[in-house]
């Protein structure tokens, strides 16, 4: 048997079988999704020829977004405003509201029949997208930033309440049993035993959703929910696109400035 | 010591917090009120609005049952094109994100203006919802799969990158010291020091924003970007809730099988 005499590097899956089969799947599956009309059903319907005029469009595009138009800061301002007031208030709300939900999703807390009705409520406010819950609050509550708000509640509810559910299911047993010894009610043992081991990695995670929620409330606007993406889609709509970069821009700086500061707050909290 | 005094030292009741820790508490929960009243105050809530919700939500329900079943065979080809423009804007994420996050990383980017290039494409990459995205692209590629495919990937990008990126910034100097005083070139260096260490990081970001992306590509129909978000759009436009049901319950199914492979392969990854 000869010895090697180059060296190379271990690929990444070991099976060859398995790694020329997830190549040639890969391949196939571009090949069909890709081609028009290839497949029934699989195959996209993508204009190439439309798709071809893009690069020649997007210059096009760029050329009149350059250089963008501060100069309705008015209305900018006030929807940035409301963006940023629509992601403060949805995010307290939505902490108080991931509270109880994430007491009812997690197994080691609750009965059998509470934990399966907390992880369907979970399971169902997490698969719909914000866009799809807003159009339905716009419907129940009108246009303006109230739909908005409470799209927000609902997206944070769900997220906070699902790491709580998570983080209070891996907790060490040891102090709910001990609070539970000294005969202590269920609310004292919320308070004792799981609120101390709980209470900086859920500020944590609010933290994150405050800064999730600006750049969320951005997008809840497009179907009429408030705030600034309100008036972002108005300005696409009209092909004000000089505009729309000044508001893309805002929306930039405004993230960039949500996530600073949520990571110096959460840099704190530890 | 006389009694009194050694009550105070010796408190017989126990109590978490010194009366100065629960003073700042205190003084923090008051600010957090004031930002809750402040934000919700200004946003100008047609409370009247709450009067009747309970009435529009119950109506909205009522038309929605039963759902219209024989719509299934409509949507079979919208749901399709869902999870293609999720996959194929994911599979343009793979490609475009590794070389950005190489410039964003502190220890592998060349020099300082390429570092904060790499840093700024990943900021407003993340700042851009997709939905706005979705508006950028449908303006550029007309309207279809094909702008919904670069709106995913335009988001999807800053998302894994920025993940990429920071675990380039933690990987084991060592190996890459190594490789280098073997006099390799940078780019051997790349390929066979900082590559392989965050293979597993690549790969098990992909599949969980492949799941994120599912949830995204439902509502890219409602710019205009393809997929089953333009069935619902116009069902939703039309008031047929009994095809809203429908196509809700679809969307509820795939992203919850999305959910299940994408952790399923990240269980096999990790």
């Amino acid at each position: 048997m000869s010895t090697p005499t180059t060296w190379r590097p271990p690929k990444l899956i070991a099976n060859p079988f398995l790694r020329y089969g997830l190549i040639s799947f890969a391949v196939l599956y571009l090949i069909c999704s890709l081609v028009p009309n290839l497949v029934p059903y699989v195959s996209l319907d993508i204009d190439w020829a439309r798709a071809g005029r893009g690069l020649p469009r997007a210059a096009d595009m760029l050329k009149r977004m350059v250089p963008p138009d501060f100069s309705r800061w008015e209305l900018l301002q006030k929807g940035v405003f409301e963006s940023v007031r629509m992601a403060l208030a949805a995010s307290l709300l939505g902490m108080i509201l991931a509270i109880p939900l994430g007491l009812c999703a997690a197994r080691n807390l609750v009965p059998m029949p509470v934990y399966l009705v907390g992880r369907a409520m979970l399971a169902i406010t997490r698969t719909f997208h914000e866009v799809i819950i807003a159009i339905f609050f716009v419907k129940i509550f009108g246009f303006g930033p109230l739909a908005g708000v409470l799209t927000l509640v609902v997206a944070s509810m769900s997220f906070i309440g699902k790491m709580l559910a998570e983080d209070i299911e891996n907790m060490p047993p040891g102090q709910l049993e001990a609070i539970r010894a000294t005969g202590a009610s269920f609310p004292k043992m919320l308070l004792y035993a799981v609120q101390p081991q709980m209470l900086p990695r859920y500020l944590g995670v609010s933290i994150y959703r405050l800064d999730a929620n600006i750049r969320h409330s951005t997008v809840v606007g497009i179907v009429g929910a408030g705030g600034i993406g309100q008036v972002l889609a108005a300005s696409f709509s009209r092909y004000d696109y000089d505009f729309s970069l000044a508001i893309l821009l805002t929306i930039i700086t405004l993230v960039f400035l949500g996530e600073f500061f949520s990571n110096w707050v959460r840099g704190r909290l530890r | 010591m006389t009694v009194d005094e050694h009550a105070q030292k010796y408190p017989e009741v126990w109590k978490r917090f010194t009366p100065r820790q629960t003073l700042i508490r205190y003084a923090w929960y008051l600010g957090v009120v004031f930002v809750a009243i402040w934000s919700l105050d200004t946003l100008e809530i047609p409370w009247f609005y709450f009067l009747d919700a309970h009435e529009e939500a119950g109506d909205l329900f009522a038309r929605m049952i039963p759902p219209y079943w024989a719509f299934f065979g409509d949507i079979a080809g919208p749901l399709i094109e869902t999870i293609h423009i999720a996959t194929l804007g994911t599979a343009i994420t793979v490609l475009l994100a590794l070389p950005i996050a190489i410039i964003a990383a502190r220890n592998t980017t060349p020099n300082a203006f390429t570092w904060f290039i790499g840093r700024f494409i990943l900021v407003a990459s993340r700042s851009v919802n997709t939905v706005v995205w979705g508006l950028v692209f449908v303006a550029i590629f007309g309207p279809g799969p094909m702008a919904g495919i670069w709106s995913i990937a335009a988001r999807s990008i800053g998302f894994v990158g920025k993940l990429v990126a920071e675990a380039i910034e933690e990987i084991d100097q060592g190996m890459v010291e190594a490789i280098e005083a073997t006099g390799a070139s940078r780019l051997q260096v790349l390929l066979i020091g900082v590559i392989p260490q965050v293979l597993p990081v690549i790969f098990g970001t992909i599949v969980y924003r492949w799941d994120i992306n599912i949830r995204e590509s439902t509502v890219l129909g409602f710019v205009g970007a393809g997929g089953i978000g333009i069935v619902l759009y116009s069902s939703i436009n039309q008031f047929a809730w009994h095809e809203v049901s429908v196509m809700l319950i679809a969307i509820f199914g795939i992203v919850l099988v999305s959910e299940f492979v994408s952790a399923t392969v990240r269980n096999h990854i990790t």
